[in-house]
């Protein structure tokens, strides 16, 4: 798998969160998405998560294998269940109630 | 519309739909590697139209395609299309792929988005399959998720650059409307495609009315007017298109008997095949016995003939036109085996009046009909507005010319419109031959007349004439005359009863005088055979005594010679020697 991993240890505690964000190449909606997905975490979940990144671009099969035909798509694999956020996660406040994260004081 | 080059009408190339009507509108299908919208309300039939081109192409032209679903589940989209005909469950996915991405229902949106990975997607089955048309099935749909009309301009200029590149024949389907944001969607969509069909559905009158228009084709020439619809079976199918180009046929001098043959004699022969023929007349004058009579020669002739009726069921038709000796039922066919004829019931106030041309084609079509009857035309003027109604009508009769189909149409006629020539359609100037039927009633009777308006190209009677039904048939008979005035029905029967008194009395009065002069002529005979006999026996007499005579006088002579002889007298002078 040439998909980067951009954070997250090799064994996430307990809880943890694991997400994988398909992109297309630098197109802006997917840097943005990406930009704000890094930063949400490193605020709001600290060490506790791990970020999967595929860009469709390189790996067009991937978007019919996993039914990813809008990007930026961002899949919560864990905690189960299952969740996808479409966008480029521009609404921190929004996303994290989605993610059921309570926001980190001062954040 | 600025960006319309000005461009010879050949220039590009054509993706052909199959559907009828629709590759004539377009001169030849949708923009080949180009984008071409549909676009119009829920229900008109966009989906079912993007998908009928693409099967044909399919199946056809051996152009794979894919389907990509905004709107609805695929799955839903080919339960709905398994009731057409054109479409094949065979087709594989390798013809006819289908993508499904509607968005799921836990879907969440934050931000802005692009379709990068729905292309990503579709470039990896198009090299796959190797697919040549794609279908956006509900764009609108996706577009409208985005919430932000400059987002969706450039998603859809990507998408429009990337068909393009790809040189694939695209289809958008997306609904229109007035209000916004649709009606800027709408706009946008239109301004960016290469090629524009709207459909519209409308209710007039509370009958249904599907329209399609070709708005604009970029690089091409195409018909412009708005062309009904409609969806049946068949999938869809666009009517009213006339074809630029008729082909060239000749008109054709075979005549075909109308089933009367006094009539035939009337028109010197027959109706012309491939003749438009209109009866017209008021209830009751026997148009549909008329239109039986054609029907019947038809199938004794061995022509395929459709039978549209508006008025009653086929089985009361056929029922009703054999109490006057017309036989229907036996060219009918069976279960096993298909007839020459084929009836059909159509009642006038379902659909429109486009929805009844339709199917009255596509019967005679199905059945390559060399005949059709239409009894009456005038009940489709009872279901519409009268324009469309009108061009429904002539587009009948030149579409039966084309197709070389004789056609039979009766129509209902008020008393007094034959003389200012108005049928309720307006097609008698275009019918080939006009046979007028009407009621004389008088001295208490009402008597059916025939007479024959117009019959272009041959020469006919200009009789009125007495039309009689009984069970052994239809006949026509020549009107009694009398004093300028002419006879029917009773009154027609008396005076022919008085003239035949007349007749036969006068015939035996030269019957006697005809004996007599026999006997007088015998007579004569006679005489003349006994004077004969006289005569003979006067010759006879008068020979007898000429002998006697000569013989006295040999007698005399010898006696005399004998007494000189004796006397020794000188010889006798020569001729006095025996």
């Amino acid at each position: 798998m040439s998909s980067r991993r951009i954070k997250g240890s090799e064994a996430p505690p307990a809880a943890a969160f694991a997400f994988r964000l398909y992109i297309t190449g630098s197109a802006p909606s997917s840097v943005l998405a990406l930009g704000n997905l890094t930063e949400l975490c490193r605020c709001h979940l600290g060490d506790r998560h791990r970020i999967e990144v595929v860009d469709l671009l390189e790996h067009p099969g991937r978007a019919l294998a996993d039914r990813v035909f809008m990007t930026p798509t961002l899949v919560k694999l864990a905690p189960p269940p299952e969740l996808r956020i479409v966008g480029s996660l521009t609404d921190w406040l929004a996303v994290l109630a989605r993610l059921g994260v309570r926001p980190a004081e001062r954040s | 519309m600025a960006r319309q080059p000005i461009r010879p009408a050949t220039t590009h190339p054509k993706a052909p739909t199959g559907i009828h009507g629709l590759d004539t509108l377009t001169q030849g299908g949708f923009p080949a590697g180009r984008v071409t919208l549909l676009e119009g309300g829920a229900g008109v039939g966009k989906t079912v139209l993007a998908l009928q081109s693409v099967a044909h192409a399919a199946r056809e032209l051996r152009e794979p395609a894919i389907f990509v679903a905004f709107e609805e589940t695929s799955a839903r989209i080919q339960a709905n299309a398994a009731g057409f005909t054109w479409f094949v469950p065979s087709l594989t996915r390798k013809q006819l792929f289908y993508l499904d991405a509607q968005p799921s229902v836990d879907l969440v949106q934050s931000g802005g988005f692009d379709l990068g990975g729905l292309l990503a997607a579709l470039d990896t089955k198009i090299r796959q399959i190797r697919a040549r048309r794609v279908i956006f099935d509900g764009v609108d749909q996706v577009l409208s998720s985005l919430a932000d009309p400059l987002a969706e301009r450039r998603e859809l200029y990507r998408l429009h650059e990337w068909a393009s590149a790809r040189g694939l024949t695209t289809l958008l389907t997306a609904k229109n409307g007035v209000s916004e944001p649709t009606a800027q969607r709408a706009e946008l969509l239109q301004f960016m495609a290469d090629c524009v069909v709207s459909l519209e559905h409308a209710v007039i009158e509370g009958v249904s009315q599907r329209t399609l228009r070709v708005r604009k084709f970029r690089g091409s020439a195409f018909q412009e007017n708005a062309a009904p619809y409609l969806i049946g079976a068949g999938g869809l199918e666009v009517a009213g298109v006339e074809e630029s180009r008729v082909p060239a046929r000749l008109a054709s001098s075979e005549r075909v008997s109308s089933g009367v043959p006094r009539l035939d004699t009337m028109l010197g022969g027959g109706f012309f095949r491939g003749a438009a023929i209109l009866a017209t007349g008021a209830p009751g004058t026997a148009k549909t016995t008329l239109g039986g009579a054609f029907a019947e020669a038809a199938c004794e002739r061995g022509d395929p003939t459709v039978y549209i009726s508006f008025d009653s069921e086929a089985a009361e038709v056929v029922r009703n036109l054999e109490s006057v000796g017309i036989r229907l039922r036996r060219h009918l066919g069976g279960r096993r085996r298909a007839g020459l004829l084929r009836m059909s019931y159509q009642r006038a106030l379902v659909g429109s009046a486009e929805t009844h041309l339709l199917q009255i084609q596509s019967l005679a079509r199905e059945h390559a009909a060399r005949c059709l009857i239409i009894d009456p035309l005038s009940a489709l003027a009872n279901v519409n507005d009268e324009g469309r109604v009108n061009s429904v009508a002539r587009r009948l009769l030149h579409w039966a010319k084309s197709q070389n189909i004789t056609l039979f149409c009766t129509s209902l006629l008020d008393v007094g419109a034959v003389e200012s020539e108005g049928t309720p359609l307006h097609i008698s100037t275009i019918a080939d031959s006009w046979i007028h039927l009407s009621y004389v009633a008088r001295n208490g009777e009402r008597n059916r007349c025939l007479s024959i308006i117009k019959s272009r190209g041959t020469a006919h009677s200009n009789q009125v004439r007495e039309l009689l039904l009984s069970r052994r048939g239809v006949t026509l008979t020549d009107p009694y005359a009398i004093g300028g005035e002419v006879l029917l029905g009773t009154m027609r029967w008396e005076r022919e009863r008085a003239a035949e008194a007349l007749r036969q009395e006068t015939e035996q009065a030269e019957r006697l005088k005809q004996l007599k002069m026999q006997a007088e002529e015998a007579q004569l005979d006679a005489h003349i055979h006994a004077l004969h006999s006289q005569l003979e026996a006067k010759r006879a007499e008068l020979e007898f005594m000429k002998h006697a005579a000569s013989a006295r006088r040999d007698a005399a002579a010898a006696a005399q010679r004998e007494a000189m002889n004796r006397r020794g007298a000188d010889e006798l002078k020569k001729d006095q020697r025996v």
